[in-house]
């Protein structure tokens, strides 16, 4: 099992539960290419109607933030509470949003 | 129970009885082989797509073998005809209840009756009888998946490593002389065929040659020449000696308990 060359590459599952919603990670899979990946997705997570469309993404194509660059990518953010918009009277007209 | 009680055995309409046992006997055997795969697949994704397809045809079988027992009207249902009917009556093609072997094998079984079972399935949406093409209605969709992954995967481990083509042509050898026997025609398609009801299944050789061709070139693998066709699953005349043996395994807990449920 160590020898590389006898597995299939690794795919990150993505499935949008249902209209008007986005595709969310639900999990990974083998498979030997692209088609085979959407096949394998449909047998191991759409078994229970879970989904109306599926994204593979091979799992080396993706990059991922480094957990070590944590402080200087996020913490700046903490402190600027005037970022969310939270400071403004919505107009009752507008209704909900 | 669905037919009063004043029916009679005479007024059976054996051919349609027997096409219809044709049909879930096929899937029956099919779903219980490959069933057996649960839990033993190569690969995780491998095992719970088996584990699908096996479930998928249980389910036609509830309905082929459903409609059977009300066509008879005897009182039985699709359990007792699954679970209580012993070999010799059973009415599968030979291919169906052909043993998994390994993987390779068990692809191209799955496969060859794959493209056959799609092909009828469609034809069948036009029956001239509604319960029969409700059923189809509901199948081919099913049906339409299975041989889009069988057909690929043949494809992608025939034209894959030495070992796998090795394996897949070994397999195709080995299950060819059981494609014959989908297309021949008897009595009781040749009546059925009449009533519009089914097609003749010599009709689907064409296209089903068509279709197999082109996989198999994908495949990089070749059909031997000659048509033997081992014969006497669908019409019960002469099971292979592997069918008695998965009823053991299949019907032994209505055997040793019978009337069990849960």
């Amino acid at each position: 099992m160590s020898d590389a060359k006898t597995e299939w590459p690794l795919w990150e599952v993505f499935i949008r539960g249902q209209h008007g919603l986005s595709h969310r990670h639900v999990g990974s899979l083998h498979a030997p290419d692209a088609e085979m990946a959407i096949k394998n997705a449909r047998d191991v997570y759409t078994r229970r109607n879970e989904g109306v469309s599926i994204w593979v993404v091979e799992a080396t194509q993706i990059t991922a933030s480094s957990p070590s660059d944590k402080g200087p990518l996020y913490e700046p953010s903490e402190s600027k509470v005037y970022r969310h918009p939270t400071f403004f009277d919505i107009p009752k007209d507008v209704g909900a949003m | 129970m669905a037919t009063p009680a004043s029916s009679t055995a005479a007024q059976l309409d054996e051919a349609l009885f027997t096409f219809l046992l044709r049909m879930g006997d096929n899937t029956l055997v099919l779903g219980h082989r490959v069933s057996e795969w649960c839990g033993h697949a190569p690969v995780l994704e491998e095992d719970i797509a088996l584990a699908n397809t096996a479930l998928d045809l249980i389910g036609q079988t509830q309905m082929w073998l459903g409609l059977a027992a009300d066509v008879e009207g005897q009182g039985r249902s699709a359990d007792d005809l699954a679970m209580l009917r012993d070999v010799w009556d059973f009415r599968n093609l030979l291919l169906v209840e052909q043993p998994n072997g390994d993987f390779g094998q068990t692809i191209m079984r799955q496969y060859l009756f794959d493209q056959f079972h799609l092909l009828l399935l469609r034809a069948l949406q036009d029956s001239a009888d509604d319960r029969i093409a409700g059923i189809a209605a509901k199948a081919v969709k099913e049906v339409g998946y299975h041989v889009e992954r069988s057909a690929e995967t043949v494809i992608g481990l025939g034209d894959g490593t030495e070992e796998s083509h090795g394996r897949m042509q070994a397999a195709l050898d080995w299950l060819s002389p059981y494609v014959g026997e989908m297309f021949v025609s008897d009595e009781i398609d040749a009546e059925m065929a009449t009533r519009g009801i089914v097609p003749d299944p010599a009709s689907l050789r064409a296209p089903y040659d068509a279709a197999l061709a082109e996989v198999l070139a994908k495949a990089t693998l070749s059909r031997h020449e000659g048509d033997f066709a081992h014969q006497g699953g669908k019409t019960g005349f002469r099971h292979s000696e592997h069918l008695g043996h998965m009823l053991t395994q299949m019907q032994w807990l209505q055997r040793a308990y019978p009337g069990a449920a849960w």
